[in-house]
């Protein structure tokens, strides 16, 4: 894992100094609120409808289990005892008091640790694969980049005031597990004659206008890596529409563009900027690469397991994934249990995570887009114990990938912009579909739920999705099929008119059952439905 | 304070004339930029310039900060003022940009001036200013 030097301690520490005086010079009423909201927001402060949310960043979704007990320490300190985990691989509290915000930052900055550009309009926390570092299927560890990204757009004096929010992701394998070509710029890490360098998607992005990422540069070498995005974001923060906010997400400018008279601007503001000397030395990914280098794994380690206790033997297909090193495995732990609100845990369920990390996963731990977490280094033999303590601490719903585990956003329940509340439908769902069995029969089934157009909860990308709206004055439920945030990544259709809240849960039952009765083979619902397309699935809902 | 200058030179007492103005060849020596117009306009006139105001109707919108790079970047040595909604917590990342000058239309507190800019002694990417960042301290 990346360790902070005395440069990194310093900028971190710094920030905490100048929000403190931030927050004093608003209630001291030096600064009127519209003053103090890009300045909150860049360091993720939101208003809410009953108190300040802070959002804390965890860049690309990594860390030990020190940081991993203060953000249950926070909990209880600070909040009500819970902490909500987000699709973007970040830390949520929603019941923060302004006063606070300067010592919760101060107790963060000492295991290394903040919220800096985790809300406004900059470049937000890069986001990455959950698997990192331990998936077969990496042609290298992809975070050493992402922490490049990181440490460039810190404070980019530049970027700080762009259009609108903007947010990067890194993976390194052809299976897409961080929805890659749905951010403003997707990066997949390739090798070309036995050199890394980077493919550059821009212009991804959901919210109301939902969009696919267009390839825009197949192989960026690591020498030019920042000069490239540093071209990328210059030619937004020039051209990117700044007369609605509806449109000025770069996804729009490439839209309008077109993708190819983007690339061509790209490339000549590139032209310019490579002569800047912006690229740090090979040196500097080196250093940060020997960062993430594999944990000293037990060579030789038994590779089998114990399955005769049948619960466990659930949880282990369901669970827990291959690792490319054998011995070893990847355990998820799922934040989804039925009757839960998804992604939230208790402060002492986040300090079981960190002690188990701490003993069993070479003290790492990962913060997954879906909204769980992931155990990366877990050695076969000790996964009997790993369930057990999960089982302990109400963590081991074996359902990842599974209906009843559903990607929501916070919706009315917290959230100002909402039009519906989005928990409460994700849980009638996980209680409607709560056999394991029946859950199980289904297979591989993303459900993605937002409670309004802006689409924090991925609804666009669920292979079921739904969507909140507001009908004359009431809560209403639009249903999508057929989106992928996946290496086949596709936008859901809506189906028709909506539903209020218990129709949907029946809506959704008619789909599944639709789906079993049309399946072949091995087929995932997303698969059938792409075969038999959208129809029979309509007539199924609304007869 | 109303005007914030970080040049020993004497202040151009000339008034800004628009882009439009001075392409249209005027004998102006000081030019203002609003948000939308390319600064890149300006570069074959670089070294009959001793003033580019540019114009921040509002300070979130950040085109401003690109033109002022793309100037710099130029080899532009003049003056180079950010005029209107300028918050003294913008004053830091304007000032990597290349600002040395600025008119703010509501007055600026000078002590917070002075903390916020002496806030932060490390960067972590090259810009406009003299700064040397980080990864640059590590490598040598
Ligand atoms: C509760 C306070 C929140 C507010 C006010 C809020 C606001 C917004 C807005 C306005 C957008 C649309 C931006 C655009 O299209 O330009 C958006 C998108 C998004 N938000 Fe949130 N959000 C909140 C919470 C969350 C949470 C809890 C998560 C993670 C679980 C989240 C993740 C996202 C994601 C992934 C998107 C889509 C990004 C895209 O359009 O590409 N947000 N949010
Ligand atoms: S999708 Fe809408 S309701 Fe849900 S968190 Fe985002 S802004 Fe709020």
């Amino acid at each position: 894992m990346y360790k902070y030097d005395q440069y990194d301690q310093a900028i971190v520490d710094a920030r905490v100094d100048e929000f403190r005086d931030q927050v004093r010079r608003r209630m001291a009423g030096e600064i009127t609120e519209d003053q103090f909201k890009p300045l909150r927001l860049m360091n993720g402060l939101y208003l809410q409808l009953h108190a300040y949310m802070l959002r804390v960043a965890i860049p690309y979704g990594t860390l030990d289990s020190r940081q991993m007990h203060m953000l249950a320490h926070i909990a209880r300190k600070y909040d009500r005892d819970y902490g909500h985990f987000t699709t973007r691989q970040n830390i949520q509290y929603n019941w923060i008091k302004l006063e606070d915000a300067g010592d919760i930052l101060a107790d963060l900055a000492t295991v290394e640790m903040h919220a800096i550009q985790t809300s406004g309009n900059c470049i937000r926390n890069i986001s990455s694969d959950q698997y990192a570092g331990a998936a077969a299927d990496e042609v290298a560890d992809p975070r050493p980049w992402a922490e490049l990204l990181r440490q460039w757009s810190t404070f980019h004096p530049e970027f700080s005031y762009l259009p609108r929010k903007f947010k990067i992701a890194v993976i390194a394998s052809d299976e897409d597990r961080a929805a890659m070509r749905l951010h403003d710029i997707g990066i997949q890490l390739v090798e070309r004659d036995g050199k890394l360098g980077a493919a550059f998607y821009v212009g991804g992005g959901m919210g109301r206008t939902p969009m696919v990422a267009p390839l825009i540069k197949d192989f960026v070498p690591i020498e030019d890596f920042l000069s490239y995005a540093e071209a990328c974001l210059r030619v937004y923060n020039r051209y990117g529409r700044r007369d609605n906010i509806y449109k000025a997400r770069i996804k729009i400018l490439i839209h309008e563009l077109g993708a190819d008279e983007y690339r061509r601007q790209v490339e000549q503001e590139f032209a310019h900027v490579k002569s800047l000397g912006i690229d740090p030395p090979a040196a500097e990914l080196e250093r940060i690469t020997a960062f993430f280098a594999p944990p000293a794994f037990e060579a030789g380690a038994a590779d089998t397991v114990d399955r005769s206790d049948p619960d466990f033997a659930v949880w282990l297909d369901q669970n827990v994934k291959a690792h490319k090193q054998p011995g070893y495995a990847i355990v998820n732990i799922s934040l989804k249990p039925v009757g839960g609100i998804p992604g939230d845990a208790s402060s002492a369920q986040i300090d079981v995570m960190a002690d188990l990390a701490e003993q069993y996963s070479f003290d790492e731990l990962r913060v997954t887009h879906a909204q769980n977490i992931v155990l990366p280094h877990v050695a076969k033999r000790d996964l009997y114990a790993v369930w057990q303590k999960l089982v302990e601490a109400d963590l081991a719903s074996p359902n990842l990938d599974l209906i009843s585990d559903i990607i929501a956003c916070p919706g009315l329940d917290y959230c100002s912009l909402a039009n519906a509340r989005s928990i409460p439908v994700a849980q009638k769902i996980a209680q409607r579909f709560s056999d394991l069995d029946r859950q199980r029969t289904l297979g591989e089934l993303k459900l993605k739920i937002s409670g309004c157009i802006n689409a924090c909860g991925h609804h666009h990308a669920g292979h079921i999705g739904i969507l909140g709206v507001d009908r004359k004055g009431t809560e209403n439920y639009q249903l999508l099929l057929g989106g992928s945030g996946a290496e086949d990544t596709s936008l859901g259709k809506i189906t028709g008119p909506g539903f209020d809240e218990d129709g949907v849960v029946d809506a959704i039952e008619r789909v599944t059952d639709k789906y079993l009765e049309l399946r072949e083979g091995g087929e995932r619902f997303l698969d059938t439905y792409r075969r038999v397309g959208f129809d029979p699935f309509k007539e199924a809902i609304y007869g | 304070m109303g005007e914030l200058r970080f040049r020993d030179d004497e202040a151009l007492e000339q008034p800004a004339v628009t882009l439009d103005a001075f392409l249209d060849q005027s004998n102006a020596t000081a030019v203002r930029l609003e948000p939308d117009e390319d600064a890149r306009l300006l570069i074959p006139h670089l070294d009959r310039l001793a003033l580019v105001e540019i114009a921040f109707p509002k300070f979130r919108d950040g085109r401003g900060y690109s033109s002022a790079r793309i100037l710099r970047e130029a080899g532009y040595k003049g003056e180079l003022r950010a005029q209107g909604d300028v918050l003294v917590d913008q004053l830091r990342e304007m000032r990597r940009c290349g600002f040395d000058s600025f008119a703010p239309e509501k007055p600026l507190d000078p002590a917070v001036v002075k903390t916020t800019l002496d806030r932060y002694d490390q960067v972590y990417q090259r810009a406009a200013d003299a700064a040397v960042p980080v990864w640059k301290l590590r490598h040598g």
